[in-house]
């Protein structure tokens, strides 16, 4: 039922809101979702995930611009090159447990902004730009409309991949490590491994997101691959409740949209802004606004949260 | 003039010194961060925050209340821990029966909130702090120019360290502070009070980094934006060094300064990069950290 609705309003919100907004949404959102699979199911901490989004926008919009490949080959290219990248930086950072894998991961993802704000191909502090969208059978991304439908049928993809990841066997393992990893180490699961390919579907996820974001804005910069972002996306996950399905969703829409509307009306207040959102969310509403609502619910019908 | 490895000497000695600079700076840090995290079992971001806001209340202080150098140096940091104090009190007291994550997620916050805020109001251009008198000028050691302050810094830094460590190694109340680390609950059942000294570490934490700004204000601008960059290469040379041990977050901090420095004289491009290179080494090869001890 609740699919339908998220569907049903999906196909007509580019008829009421700009599509291009709605197009940021999903974007953030997919980037929230695939995030949340990592800290949401396996209790993993990234602080770096900015870096797969940021390596993935540049790649694809280096495809598309200076190879001249087609769109999909284009989202194809980013996703991978995240792909690759998030089993580099995972395969470090699982050796580290707890709060210095967050500190891992982020030192790392530094690491490649670095790179990226001296590589020749990134443009430097300009970014990429002019990253031609192209045609998809025979459609024209160019119109904002025709690329809206594309970039919806990406997500809904993507989400559903999760989904299935998440009810699969392999997603109940990694269940199993958040709540308690001596003993999923016990039952004779080789945890690093179970780790590692969910950090690399993570970041492989984290990259279609960056990479569709680029054909959507036409242009890659640094801000994407900035620890900034990568807080960004803690946040929108925490906002709209961690380990839940449509947290993600919710948490990227309101941050976004919050980001939208502030943004020319407070200025630099928008980080204390941000900032303060999360002390108040750590400190109040630790399961979101769905985890939050779903208690609710559960109270309500009687039942123990 | 002499040369090393077909580098001038000057320039050698001179990125040598820059190096032992921004080590002292990684090692007061560093040590903050070891003695937090030690007592307290979180990550604390807004370290860099504090820093900042360490350098700023100096700077406040000479600007417009004109308090010199020298009181700076001893107010400012005891303003930042009063403030540290007030965090600890008002909102990290509420998380430590929870998840160590929420502790670094809201002390993430907290640095943007500070960020933000001295961003909104001295903008991102630096502030620049006049060198007291008694500490501009150089020495001339015969083969290089060594200038006074950049001596000040390592000295006062590693006088610092040293009483820090000292402190905590060999004083009655260090030792009440290593039992509380190792087991909170009997000590606290031995009569200690364990939650004021929780709150007088991260207090204590605070004032170190607060230190730290006020002896970079001089060396470098003070800008909103000077500790965002640093903490991040101080968790870099946290997670090489492992947190267990004093000394070790102090040799760490100064050693991959001095790499940087080097770095800066023979690779240049990979002076921003060559902590988390560093880092990324040695969690191939000791993933407990140099000093650290696996759990």
């Amino acid at each position: 039922m609740g699919y339908v609705a998220l569907v049903a309003f999906g196909l007509v919100a580019p008829f009421f809101i700009y599509p291009v907004l709605v197009m940021k949404v999903l974007c953030f959102s997919l980037f929230a979702c695939a995030f949340n699979l990592l800290l949401g199911y396996t209790g993993l901490l990234s602080f770096g995930h900015a870096v797969f989004l940021g390596t993935a926008g540049y790649v694809a919009g280096h495809a598309l611009k200076v190879w001249q490949l087609p769109p999909l080959l284009g989202l194809l290219a980013g996703t991978g090159a995240a792909t690759v990248l998030g089993w580099a930086i995972g395969s470090l950072a699982i050796r580290r447990q707890g709060i210095y894998f967050a500190m891992v991961t982020l030192a790392l993802a530094q690491m490649v902004y670095f790179l990226y704000l001296q590589a020749p191909f990134t443009g430097g502090e300009d970014g990429l730009q002019g990253v031609p969208r192209g045609s998809l059978f025979g459609l024209d991304l160019a119109d904002d409309m025709n690329l809206y439908y594309v970039v919806l049928a990406i997500f809904g993809a993507a989400f559903w991949l999760i989904q299935r990841t998440i009810h699969s066997p392999f997603g109940q393992i990694l269940k199993a490590i958040r709540e308690n990893e001596p003993r999923a180490i016990s039952l004779g699961y080789d945890v690093a491994r179970y780790k590692l390919l969910a950090f690399v579907l993570s970041a492989g996820l984290a990259g279609l997101a960056g990479a569709t974001k680029t054909l959507v804005f036409k242009f890659a910069t640094l801000t994407d691959a900035h620890w900034h972002t990568s807080g960004e996306v803690v946040l929108m996950t925490l906002v709209g409740g961690m380990g839940t399905v449509f947290g993600p969703l919710v948490g990227a829409t309101v941050i976004v949209t919050l980001q939208n509307e502030l943004a020319d009306k407070v200025g630099s207040l928008v980080t204390v802004i941000m900032g303060s959102i999360f002390v108040l969310c750590v400190l109040a509403f630790r399961r979101g606004i769905v985890g939050e609502s779903l208690a609710l619910y559960k109270r309500m019908i009687g039942q123990k949260a | 003039m002499s040369e090393i490895f077909g580098i001038p000497m000057q320039a050698f000695m001179g990125q040598l010194m820059l190096g032992l600079v921004n080590g002292s700076f990684y090692a007061m840090l560093s040590l903050g961060l070891a003695v937090i995290f030690g007592m307290l079992n979180i990550i604390n971001f807004a370290h860099g925050a504090l820093y900042m806001v360490g350098a700023f209340t100096a700077w406040l202080g000479l600007t417009y209340l004109g308090v010199g150098y020298w009181q700076g140096l001893l107010l400012a940091p005891l303003c930042v821990g009063a403030f540290g104090v007030l965090i600890e009190r008002s909102m990290l007291h509420w998380l430590y029966k929870l998840d160590h994550l929420y502790g670094l997620l809201l002390t993430f916050g907290l640095a943007l909130v500070l960020e933000g805020l001295f961003t909104n109001i001295f903008g991102v251009s630096g502030q620049p702090y006049t060198i007291p008198d008694e500490l501009s000028g150089a020495f001339n050691l015969g083969f290089m120019f060594l200038p006074k302050y950049r001596a000040w810094v390592i000295v006062a830094s590693l006088g610092v360290c040293f009483a820090t460590w000292f402190m905590i190694e060999k004083t009655r109340l260090g030792a009440y502070l290593r039992a509380a680390t190792e087991n909170p609950s009997l000590t606290q059942a031995f009569g200690i009070n364990v939650p004021v000294m929780v709150t007088l570490t991260y207090g204590f934490g605070c004032a170190l980094a607060g230190f730290a700004g006020v002896l970079a204000a001089p060396a470098i601008q003070v800008s909103p934006l000077m500790g965002s960059n640093l903490i991040i290469v101080v968790f870099a040379v946290v997670v090489i060094g492992g947190m267990g041990s004093i000394l070790g977050s102090i040799l760490t901090g100064i050693g991959l300064g001095v790499i940087e420095g080097l770095t800066k004289v023979f690779y240049p491009e990979a002076s921003s990069t060559v902590v988390f290179i560093t880092m990324a080494i040695v969690l191939m090869i000791r993933p407990a950290g140099l000093f650290g001890k696996e759990k």
